[in-house]
C-alpha cells in the first residue's frame, strides 16, 4: 500500500525525463541519497533535498516564483519560437516535443518583475528544453530583454542554464553569442547593472557570451560551469579530470565568479545587490 | 570528388620528384605540359567540389598561414607579445604594421605547416591569454586610432584544464563584447578554418571576408556528428548539413565577400593568394577610413543584431 505512495525515479536515457522539475506524488525518492522526501518539504525548500542537499533542476516558472515578488512577473515576447533555418532533419519535431513537455515556447522565459519592490528585467533559461541550447529564438528573446532593460534603464538579471549553442541552427546559433553580447555592451554603456546567476549546467556558447559578462556573477551551489564539456576535455587530454573540476566552487577558487550562493538565499543576495546599486536609496 | 583531388595531388608530387632526378629540355617541357593538364583537371574538379573537399583544402597542411600573409602583406611589421597577466600565446600573432598607406593592428591565429610548428602554435587553438592579448591590442589600436585586421584560422579555442581555469569562456565573451563597441574600423577574415567561438572571438567586425576554400561553423563537423549522433565518423554527412562554406555564409549575409583562390587552393600559389587578400584589405581600409566612427559602430551593432531566424507561435 505504502509503496504506491512512493514514486521512484525511473532511469531513462531521454534528457527530458531526466531533467525533470520538482516531481509530482506525495513522496519522492531522492536520486542522490535515495531517501524519501515529503513533496511539500521539497517545494518549500525550492527543490533541494532536505537530507543530502541535492538540487533538483527548477523550471523557469518556479525559479521566478522563488525569486521575484509575488504576482509581479509580466512575461515578455512569449510567442517568439524557433524555425528551421537550415532545414535540419527532425528539428521541427524535436521543438514540438519539447514545447509539449515543458509547456513553453522556448528554452528561456523573459519578463519584467520586482524584487522587494524594485523593478528588474529577468531572463531564466530552462535546461529541460533541448538542454537549454541557444538558437535564434533564445538569442532573440534574451537580446530583446537586454534592450528593454537598456531603454527603460532597468537592472538585468539572467539565470543561465545551457548546454551551449544549438547545433541544429548551425552558424546562426554562433551569431547569437555576438548578438546578445553586443546588446549587453549597450546596457553596460548606459551604466546599468547586470547580474548573472549561473545555474546547473552552464557551458559552451552561453558561457562564452552573456553568462560571463555580468557586473556581478553569482553561481548556484554545486552548479557545473565551463566552456568545453568535461567529456571533450577528457578525450583531448586522455586523462580523468578531478571531481570538482568546473564546479561553481572551482570557478570561485580560480577568480572567475564573485560568489557561490545557496538556492534559498539567491533572492536575498539579489535584493542586497539591487539595493546597493539603487539610485533612490542614495538620496 | 575527393578521390580525384587526391589523385591529382599524388601526380603533382610525383612530377616534382621527377624534376629532381634529372633536368633537361625534354623533361622540363614534358613537366610543363603535364602541369597544364593537371591544372585543367583541377579546374574541372573544383567546379564539383563538395563541402568535404573544401574542408580538406581549408585544413591543408601546406595552406599559407597568417605568418605568410603578414610577411607578404604588411610592411614595417612589429610583433607585439603577451597579455600582460599570464603569458604569450603563440597561437595568436599580434602586431602593428602598414598595409598600403594604412597603419593597422594585425591580430592573427596561426597554425603550423608541419608538426614542429603546430606544437609551437598549438595547432592554432588559442588559450584565454591569446584572446586577452588580442583584446589588449584592440584597445591599443583604439587609443591610437588605427584599424584592426583579424585573420582567423583555428579549429576552435583550446579545450584543456588550464584554459578552463583561466576562463576560456570569459575571454571569448569579453572579446566579442568589446569588439562590438570598439571605436576603430575592424576587418576580419577567414584564411583556413573558422571554428566556433574561438573564431568569433576575433570576428565581430565591420567587414568580414572568407577565402574561397575556407569554412566557418558552430563546431567541427566531427564534433557536430559526435554531439548529435554520438558518432564522429559521420563528419562528412554532418558537413553537408552544416552549411559551412564561404558560399553558404555569404547566403546568410554573415560575410560580405569571398576572396578567390588560385586553382587547387591557396597553397598552390600562395603569392597569388596573398596578393588577392592584400587587394581586398586595401580597398576596404580605403573605404572604412572615410566613415564616421560612431556611425560605423552603430552599423556594426545592427549587423549582428539582425542575425537569426525565428517565428511567432500562435
Amino acid at each position: 500500500m505504502l509503496d504506491n505512495l512512493i514514486k521512484k525515479t525511473k532511469k531513462c536515457d531521454k534528457p527530458i525525463t531526466k531533467k525533470r522539475d520538482i516531481p509530482d506524488g506525495i513522496f519522492y525518492q531522492c536520486p542522490k541519497c535515495k531517501k524519501s522526501i515529503y513533496k511539500l518539504d521539497l517545494r518549500q525548500g525550492a527543490g533541494v533535498c532536505p537530507h543530502c542537499n541535492y538540487y533538483y533542476p527548477v523550471s523557469p516558472k518556479n525559479r521566478i516564483n522563488i525569486t521575484v515578488d509575488k504576482g509581479s512577473f509580466r512575461e515578455l515576447d512569449v510567442n517568439v519560437t524557433s524555425v528551421n533555418p537550415l532545414d535540419f532533419p527532425e528539428y521541427e519535431d524535436k521543438i514540438e516535443t519539447y514545447k509539449y513537455k515543458t509547456e513553453q515556447n522556448e528554452a528561456v522565459i523573459t519578463g519584467r518583475a520586482k524584487i522587494e519592490g524594485r523593478n528588474i528585467i529577468i531572463a531564466v533559461m530552462d535546461s529541460r528544453f533541448m538542454m537549454g541550447s541557444m538558437g535564434s529564438a533564445v538569442g532573440e528573446k534574451i537580446t530583446r530583454a537586454i534592450e528593454y532593460a537598456t531603454v527603460h534603464k532597468l537592472p538585468l538579471i539572467i539565470f543561465t542554464a545551457s548546454g551551449g549553442a544549438r547545433m541544429q541552427e548551425g552558424i546562426l546559433s554562433l551569431m547569437q553569442m555576438a548578438k546578445t553580447s553586443s546588446a549587453l555592451a549597450k546596457h553596460d554603456d548606459a551604466g546599468l547593472l547586470y547580474v548573472v546567476v549561473l545555474t546547473d549546467p552552464t557551458t559552451g556558447g552561453v558561457t562564452a557570451s552573456f553568462a560571463m559578462l555580468g557586473d556581478i556573477i553569482l553561481a548556484e551551489e554545486g552548479a557545473l560551469i565551463g566552456f568545453a564539456g568535461r567529456r571533450v576535455i577528457e578525450q583531448t587530454l586522455k586523462q580523468k579530470l578531478p571531481q570538482d573540476f568546473q564546479s561553481a566552487e572551482f570557478l570561485l577558487d580560480h577568480g572567475m565568479i564573485d560568489s557561490v550562493v545557496k538556492r534559498d538565499e539567491i533572492r536575498t543576495v539579489l535584493d542586497r545587490i539591487l539595493r546597493l546599486h539603487s539610485k533612490e536609496d542614495k538620496k | 570528388m575527393s578521390q580525384t583531388i587526391e589523385r591529382i595531388e599524388t601526380i603533382y608530387k610525383a612530377i616534382s620528384e621527377l624534376s629532381k632526378l634529372e633536368q633537361n629540355d625534354e623533361i622540363v617541357k614534358t613537366i610543363a605540359r603535364l602541369r597544364s593538364i593537371l591544372i585543367h583537371l583541377e579546374k574541372k574538379a573544383q567546379k564539383e567540389y563538395c563541402v568535404w573537399d573544401r574542408i580538406q583544402l581549408a585544413r591543408h597542411i601546406d595552406r599559407p598561414r597568417a605568418q605568410y600573409y603578414i610577411d607578404r602583406i604588411v610592411e614595417d611589421f612589429i610583433e607585439i607579445h603577451g597579455d600582460r597577466s599570464f603569458s604569450d600565446d603563440r597561437a595568436i600573432i599580434g602586431g602593428i604594421g602598414k598595409i598600403g598607406k594604412h597603419t593597422v593592428t594585425i591580430i592573427a591565429q596561426n597554425k603550423g605547416n608541419n608538426a614542429k610548428e603546430n606544437v609551437e602554435r598549438n595547432f592554432g587553438m588559442p588559450h584565454p591569454e591569446g584572446y586577452r592579448k588580442a583584446l589588449r591590442l584592440m584597445k591599443q589600436a583604439e587609443k591610437f586610432n588605427r584599424p584592426v585586421v583579424c585573420l582567423i584560422d583555428t579549429p576552435g579555442a583550446y579545450c584543456g584544464i588550464g584554459a578552463e581555469e583561466r576562463g576560456q569562456g570569459e575571454a571569448i565573451a569579453r572579446n566579442i563584447m568589446e569588439m562590438s563597441r570598439l571605436k576603430v574600423p575592424i576587418i576580419s577574415g577567414i584564411i583556413g578554418e573558422g571554428g566556433s567561438g574561438g573564431a568569433l572571438a576575433l570576428g565581430v567586425a565591420d567587414r568580414f571576408f572568407m577565402q574561397e576554400n575556407t569554412t566557418y561553423s558552430i563546431l567541427s563537423p566531427e564534433g557536430f556528428a559526435s554531439i548529435l549522433w554520438k558518432d564522429s565518423k559521420r563528419a562528412e554527412e554532418a558537413a553537408e548539413k552544416m552549411r559551412m562554406t564561404a558560399k553558404d555564409l555569404l547566403g546568410f549575409e554573415i560575410i560580405d565577400h569571398i576572396i578567390g583562390e588560385p586553382t587547387g587552393g591557396a597553397h598552390k600559389d600562395p603569392q597569388q593568394a596573398a596578393h588577392k587578400v592584400k587587394k581586398y584589405l586595401i580597398e576596404q581600409l580605403d573605404i572604412l577610413e572615410t566613415k564616421n566612427i560612431e556611425k560605423l559602430v552603430q552599423l556594426r551593432y545592427e549587423r549582428f543584431r539582425k542575425y537569426g531566424e525565428f517565428g511567432m507561435a500562435t
